[in-house]
């Protein structure tokens, strides 16, 4: 048993002391080999966490929202629809919800701005997220909004309309609120000028969970022009919406696996003449042909276990220390608010199991594959040349 | 006698290992230490009625990714990179995707 | 202590080029002694070297090693005899480029899963006996003829060999060389290794160490052996 460590010891030796004479190439191909297994795991990392946050924190969201669609386009819902709705067996309320977006363009950010029940009887007062605090314009020095502190919006009609900030949603809620301003009901319809009677889309609750297909379906032949959005549906979108195989994130692996084809394709199109004739000095010398597939095994596991660890380990801290820091000029894009939050770490020994045998075993395979012939060659074949 | 490079990637590889360990604790206490704010979290979503987790605020689309619909950047093609950065990152909800059977 | 019976050898046997290299070959060699196997290129020298080495396995024929018959042996024991009993020196020096001289020594040992200490021990002291000492950490390239030629030969001895086995060990080196070289094998001798080398150099052929001369002439024995 010690003789076998030993000798795995021995071989492991000279395969690193021999991947050592071309440095500079072995260290290009280490680098883009644990940069795509990086991507990837970011990636999957990140997915996974945010999926793990829907599903949680979802979990309750409203069973049906009944958007309307004229000309293909968003519409508002007229209130009317309310009681038609309420009226189908299984719907057990029907609320109308009034939101929207405002941009406001002494920040360039955009607030999700939203009617809350909660604010009803306080006109002028707002209630606003981690992000709105932050509010900064440019040229002004910045200091985060609290209790107390008045933000100026425009209205529909051009004219400014001064709010109050009455509370901070608290830090840890940034993922859901970050952008959120809630508003009194009056208050929002003289921002938007918005329409008596309108809403912009209906909460439905649904007595029984399993007939909310069945109820949308109703709703969808009593109002043609309705669009509505079941909770399964909110749930599976951030089931898929990471997916790597969508987006950016393909062509960046992309062009990081092309990298790693290249330098890895000198191994895996067979051995120069170089590696053949030191496979024959070590078979002369006394290396038996499973010595030298070990060495060939470890010429490629090495390369891809460093890979795989610095690659794993780079992507955790990049997903859950930095908050993604390099997903995050795709992310933000041209918007000024960016949520802060950091995504509890969701890693299952299983995902990483599936992260190993995807990376490390091809390349692993495609190092010994090709030597196979060379290994077996007769011992006395450098004596003869 | 100097460390033998076997030992040292040995070590190296250990070390990686352990990493990975730390990882996987680091999980189960950050999701215990979470607990609280994700309940918080969620009874926010619940009051408000909120439909989806603010992870951009760039387009509506991606702000309100499951209340999107197909008349926004995605109308060409799911992976066209659109105007908006932040789309190309997040991919077409599901059920927006054509579908065998209908709703 | 080898005693080769009737060994032929034929390459690429049943084709178009099958090639004979060496023809019904009977051979005897002594514990401890020094052989040389002298003929033109092509009699089939090294041939006989491999064969003699549990390098190649005869076409027919008996190899006999001590008691132990090599030739009826399968792979795998015919692969830890040579380790064990047999180190080679070659004509080219054949050293793995780009590795330090110690590493080179140490390789034939690494498969045999000896302690690392135990063997870096034995390498060290091989330098160091072969005038070597303090290159260790050289790279092989950087070692001039001479230099390389000892290595080549305390690669040959590490794993403490009973029979080392050169062929033209001198064909590249000047006459100095080529007599420090026999000079070595002296000294491996009074430690009561058995050598055996091919070379068609005089200057091996000459040397006072040299017990017997063995002539091969296109695959046979021409004189000092017995004949098939």
């Amino acid at each position: 048993m010690r003789r076998a460590l030993e000798r795995q010891r021995h071989i492991l030796d000279f395969t690193l002391s021999s991947l050592a004479r071309r440095r500079g190439r072995n260290l290009a191909l280490l680098i883009v080999y644990t940069l795509v297994v990086f991507l990837l795991a970011s990636v999957l990392f990140l997915a996974a966490a945010l999926k793990r946050e829907a599903a949680l924190v979802l979990a309750d969201t409203p069973d049906l929202i009944v958007q309307r669609l004229t000309a293909g386009r968003q519409d508002l819902v007229p209130i009317r629809y309310v009681e038609s709705i309420a009226r189908i067996r299984g719907v057990q309320a029907v609320e109308p919800r009034l939101w929207g977006y405002y941009f406001d363009s002494l920040s360039g950010a955009t607030y999700t701005l939203m009617v809350s029940a909660a604010l009803a009887d306080h006109p002028g007062a707002i209630l606003i997220g981690g992000g709105v605090s932050r509010r900064s314009e440019p040229g002004r020095p910045a200091r985060p909004l609290g209790k107390g502190d008045v933000l100026p919006f425009k209205d529909a009609d051009g004219g400014v309309l001064p709010l109050r900030v009455q509370g901070v949603f608290p830090a840890a809620s940034e993922l859901v609120t970050a952008d959120l301003v809630l508003v009194s009901a009056t208050d929002f319809r003289r921002l938007f000028a918005f329409p008596d009677g309108q809403a912009t889309d209906l909460v439905v609750r649904v007595r029984n969970a399993r007939e909310r297909a069945t109820v949308a379906a109703k709703i969808s032949r009593l109002h043609p022009d309705s669009r509505p959005v079941l909770r399964d549906d909110i749930l599976r979108t951030y089931e898929a919406v990471f997916d790597w195989r969508g987006g950016v994130i393909v062509l960046v692996l992309a062009g990081a696996l092309l990298a790693f084809v290249i330098l890895a394709w000198d191994k895996a199109t067979g051995l120069s003449a170089e590696e053949r004739r030191e496979i024959g000095i070590l078979k002369a010398i006394g290396w038996e042909t499973s010595d030298v597939l070990l060495m060939k095994f470890w010429e490629g596991a090495a390369v891809s276990l460093c890979a795989f660890f610095l690659g794993v380990f780079l992507a955790y801290l990049h997903v859950f220390f930095t908050s993604s820091l390099l997903f995050e000029p795709f992310l933000k894009g041209w918007s000024v608010l960016y949520p802060r939050f950091r995504l509890t770490p969701q890693v299952q020994l299983g995902q990483l199991a599936v992260l190993f045998v995807l990376t490390v075993v091809p390349y692993t395979v495609a190092t010994i594959v090709p030597s196979w012939r060379s290994a077996t060659i007769d011992p006395d074949t450098v004596m003869r040349r | 006698m100097p460390a033998r490079n076997a030992d040292l990637f040995a070590a190296f590889l250990a070390l990686g290992v352990l990493l990975v360990g730390l990882m996987l604790v680091d999980t189960a206490l950050s999701r215990r230490l979470d607990e609280a704010a994700v309940g918080q979290r969620r009874a926010i979503v619940t009051t408000l009625t909120l439909t989806d987790l603010c992870l951009t605020t760039e387009t509506r689309s991606t702000r309100h990714p499951s209340l999107a619909d197909l008349h926004t950047p995605f109308q060409d093609h799911p992976l066209a990179l659109d105007r908006f950065p932040s789309g190309s990152l997040m991919v077409l909800p599901p059920h927006l995707r054509p579908r065998e059977e209908a709703r | 202590m080898i005693r080769l019976v009737d060994v032929s050898k034929v390459y690429n046997a049943g084709r178009d080029n099958a090639f004979v290299a060496v023809d019904g070959v009977s051979l005897t060699i002594a514990a401890g002694t020094v052989t040389a196997l002298q003929g033109p290129s092509g009699s089939g020298k090294t041939t006989l070297l491999c064969l003699a080495g549990c390098m190649a396995r005869p076409s027919s024929g008996r190899i006999f090693l001590e008691d132990t018959e090599l030739t009826s042996l399968p792979e795998r024991f015919l692969t830890d005899i040579r380790r064990r009993t047999f180190g080679f020196v070659f004509q080219r020096f054949n050293l793995i480029k780009g590795v330090s001289v110690l590493e080179n020594v140490m390789l034939p040992a690494y498969p045999t899963g000896e302690p690392h200490a135990v063997v870096r021990q034995r390498a060290l002291a091989l330098l160091d006996l072969l005038g070597l000492a303090g290159k260790g950490s050289a790279r092989v390239e950087w070692l001039s003829g001479g230099e390389a030629q000892r290595t080549a030969i305390a690669r040959a001895l590490i794993n403490t060999p009973a029979v080392l086995i050169a062929d033209e060990p001198t064909a590249h080196l000047d006459t100095t060389l080529s007599r420090e070289f026999m000079d070595s094998m002296g000294r491996l001798k009074a430690r009561g290794t058995t050598i055996l080398i091919a070379s068609h150099d005089p200057l091996v052929r000459d040397a006072p160490v040299i017990d017997r001369i063995v002539e091969m002439r296109d695959g046979r024995l021409v004189a000092g052996g017995e004949q098939g």
